[in-house]
C-alpha cells in the first residue's frame, strides 16, 4: 500500500497572530511552526498502517523552503520520504491542484490529510483533491480500516457518527479519533538522525493559478472588559435585557 | 445568471443553517441584480424557504436515504448549470463542509469557506473569512468567474424576507457514489452542539463526572447543549463528542456558559465565534475572564444550582 500524507505547516496554537505590510502579510516573526495538529493524527494513522499492514509513507507539503523543518519532523516520526512542491500556498484550490499532480504521478492508494489546517482553516483541500483525482473521499474521519481494497471508515456527523464502506483509492480527511491523542509520536533521537538521510524531493509548480487571494487581514475588534456580577439575579437580568440571549 | 443556494435538510426537515444561507443568498442576489434559487434534496416544505427570500425552489426527490457527498455535489452542480448560477452558497453544517469543495471542483469555481459577512464588494467579489482559528479574519477576493461561498454558522443569521415563491421538481442524475452509508449512530432527544443556540460547558473545575447533574439541569432549563473542556473528555468524565476547542468541536452559539474552565487559548479557539460568553470560575485570574462578556468570580457548586433555580422561575414568569 502506498500512502501519501499531506502536511500543512502552521503556527503553533499558542502563537500571537500579527500582520505586516499594512495588514496584507502574516508576520512570521517569532512564530513557532508545527505540523498541523489534524495532519499529525493522520500521519500517526499512516505509521500504524506502515507497521501493522506494510505500507510506504510519503509526506508532502506545498510550500516554500521554510517549511522543510516541518517535513523533516514528519520524516523523524517515521515517514519514508518527503516531497515539497515549491509554491507559496496562497489558496486552497491551488494547493489541491498541486497535490493532484503529485497523487496522479505517484500511484498512491491512500491519501491522508487533516480535516482542516490551523492557519486558514479552509476545510477545502482534501475534498477538492479527491474530486480532482476522482478518489473516494471521507471527511471528518474518526476511524478507518483497510482490508485489501475495501475500506471501512467512521466519520463524525452532527450529534453522532456514521459508519461507511468504500474502496481504494481514497482520500481521508482525519481528525482526533482516527488515532488517540496518546498515540501521537514525538520524534526521538534515532528518528531525527535517520530523517537527515531520508530523501526530501523538491518539485516545481505545475503552473496552476490561484482562484482566491487575500486582500488584507483583520483582527477582531478588541473586546470590552468583562462585566462582573456577584449574584445570579444580576446575571439573568443582563443576559435577558442587555445581551438579549435568554 | 442567478445565485443558487443549497438548503440542507435532515430527515425531511430543513436545518437551521438552511434559513441562514437562503437569507444570505437573497442579499447577494439583490446585490448582483439577479434572482435567488434554492435547491433542496428530499428537503422540507418549500414555503419555509420563501419566507427567507427564495423565489424559486428546485426540489430534488430521490431515494437517497442519507447524505452522500459525491451525489449531492453532482446534483448541486447540475442545478447550478441548469440555472446558470455564478454564485453557489452552501452552509457550514458537517454535510455542507463535506460537499462544498467537491462542488467547487465540479464548477471550477473559487471557494471561500468560513465566510462571516456579506461581500464587501461584488467586483471584485470580496468576502470576509475566519482565519487562524478565529484569531483573525482574511478579506478574500474570489477571482474566478464562478464562486462557491461557504457561510460560517450563526455569522449572518436568518432574516425573514418573504417573497412569493414557487417550487418545481428538478430531476438530476445521481452518479455512482463510491462511499456507502452502513449505519448512523446518533444521540436522539439531545440538542447537539452544532444545532444549539446556547451551550453550557464545564471543565476540570467540576472535580468529577458525578457533579455534572447540575450542568445538565442548567442546560435543560435553557434548552442548551452540554459541552466540556478537553481534559474532561480525556479523563472520560464526558463523551468525546462534547469536547470543545481547537482539537475538538467548534461552537458558534449565541450564548456560551463556561463553568470551571480556565480559558486556555486552545479552548478559546473553539468558542471565539460564540456571541455572548459567560464565565463562572473561582479564580479571578483565570484567562477566561479576559474573553468573557459576563462573569461571576465564584464557586460553581454554589452558583450553578442557584442559577438553575432562578432561571426556572424566570422561565415561568
Ligand atoms: C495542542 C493542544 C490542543 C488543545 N486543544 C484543546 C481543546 O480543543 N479544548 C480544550 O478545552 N483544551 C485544549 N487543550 C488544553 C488546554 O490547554 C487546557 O489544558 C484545557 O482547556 C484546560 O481545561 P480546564 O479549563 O477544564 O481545566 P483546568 O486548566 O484545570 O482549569 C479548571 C478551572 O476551573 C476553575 N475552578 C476550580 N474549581 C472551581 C469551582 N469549584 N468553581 C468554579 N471554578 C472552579 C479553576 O480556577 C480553573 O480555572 C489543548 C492543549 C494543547 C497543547
Amino acid at each position: 500500500m502506498k500512502i501519501l500524507v499531506c502536511i500543512s505547516h502552521v503556527p503553533d496554537t499558542t502563537s500571537k497572530i500579527n500582520f505586516t505590510d499594512n495588514d496584507t502579510k502574516f508576520d512570521a516573526n517569532g512564530v513557532q511552526f508545527v505540523i498541523n495538529p489534524y495532519d499529525e493524527f493522520s500521519l500517526t494513522r499512516a505509521m500504524w498502517f506502515k507497521e501493522k499492514q506494510g505500507a510506504t509513507v510519503t509526506v508532502v507539503n506545498v510550500g516554500e523552503a521554510s517549511t522543510e523543518p516541518t517535513l523533516r519532523k514528519a520524516l523523524a516520526i517515521g515517514a519514508d520520504d518527503a516531497i515539497r512542491v515549491n509554491v507559496n500556498p496562497t489558496d486552497g484550490f491551488l494547493v489541491a491542484k498541486e497535490l493532484a499532480t503529485i497523487v496522479k504521478n505517484g500511484g498512491y492508494d491512500v491519501v491522508l490529510a487533516g480535516k482542516e489546517s490551523a492557519d486558514y482553516n479552509g476545510q477545502m483541500v482534501p475534498g477538492m483533491l479527491a474530486s480532482l483525482v476522482d478518489f473516494n473521499f471521507v471527511n471528518g474521519c474518526v476511524g478507518m480500516e483497510v482490508d485489501g481494497t475495501a475500506v471501512s471508515a467512521t466519520r463524525e456527523i452532527d450529534g453522532g457518527e456514521e459508519k461507511v464502506s468504500t474502496s481504494l483509492p481514497i482520500v481521508i480527511a482525519g481528525q482526533k479519533g482516527i488515532v488517540e491523542e496518546k498515540d501521537l509520536r514525538i520524534p526521538n533521537m534515532r528518528g531525527i538522525m535517520m530523517a537527515r538521510k531520508k530523501p526530501l524531493n523538491v518539485v516545481e509548480s505545475s503552473g496552476v493559478t490561484a482562484s482566491t487571494a487575500t486582500q488584507s487581514f483583520e483582527k477582531p475588534a478588541p473586546k470590552g472588559a468583562v462585566k462582573l456580577v456577584d449574584n445570579v439575579d444580576d446575571l439573568i437580568n443582563l443576559l435577558h435585557n442587555e445581551a438579549k440571549v435568554i | 445568471m442567478s445565485v443558487l443556494v443549497f438548503a440542507d435538510s435532515s430527515e425531511g426537515k430543513f436545518k437551521k443553517t438552511a434559513f441562514e444561507v437562503v437569507s444570505y443568498g437573497k442579499k447577494v442576489a439583490e446585490e448582483l441584480g439577479t434572482n435567488l434559487v434554492a435547491l433542496t434534496i428530499n428537503g422540507g416544505d418549500a414555503s419555509e424557504l420563501y419566507a427567507f427570500g427564495a423565489e424559486k425552489v428546485l426540489e430534488v426527490k430521490n431515494d437517497l436515504s442519507t447524505f452522500n457527498a459525491k451525489a449531492y455535489a453532482s446534483i448541486i452542480n447540475q442545478a447550478a448549470e441548469a440555472q446558470s448560477a455564478n454564485v453557489v452558497v452552501i452552509d457550514s453544517s458537517v454535510d455542507g463542509l463535506y460537499v462544498a469543495p467537491m462542488v467547487a471542483v465540479a464548477m471550477n469555481a473559487g471557494y471561500a469557506s468560513n465566510v462571516v459577512a456579506l461581500p464587501s464588494s461584488t467586483a471584485p467579489f470580496t468576502v470576509k473569512r475566519k482565519a487562524f482559528s478565529n484569531k483573525a479574519f482574511s478579506n478574500t477576493i474570489v477571482s474566478t468567474d464562478k464562486k462557491v461561498i461557504g457561510v460560517a454558522k450563526n455569522s449572518y443569521g436568518a432574516h425573514e424576507n418573504a417573497v412569493a415563491g414557487s417550487a418545481e421538481t428538478f430531476s438530476a442524475n445521481v452518479p455512482e457514489m463510491g462511499v456507502t452509508s452502513e449505519s448512523v449512530d446518533k444521540a436522539t432527544g439531545v440538542i447537539t452542539i452544532a444545532d444549539a443556540d446556547i451551550v453550557v460547558s464545564a471543565g476540570r473545575g467540576l472535580k468529577g463526572p458525578e457533579n455534572w447533574g447540575m450542568v445538565e439541569e442548567l442546560a435543560s432549563v435553557l434548552g442548551a447543549a452540554t459541552a466540556c473542556s478537553k481534559p474532561v473528555s480525556d479523563l472520560g468524565w464526558r463523551p468525546h463528542s462534547e469536547h470543545v476547542g481547537q482539537t475538538g468541536k467548534p461552537v458558534a452559539s449565541n450564548l456560551y456558559i463556561a463553568i470551571g474552565i480556565s480559558g486556555a487559548i486552545q479552548h478559546l479557539a473553539g468558542i471565539n465565534a460564540s456571541k455572548v460568553k459567560v464565565v463562572i470560575n473561582t479564580d479571578p485570574e483565570a484567562p477566561f475572564f479576559k474573553a468573557a462578556d459576563y462573569g461571576i468570580v465564584g464557586d460553581a457548586f454554589e452558583f450553578v444550582p442557584q442559577l438553575v433555580e432562578k432561571l426556572k422561575a424566570f422561565k415561568q414568569a
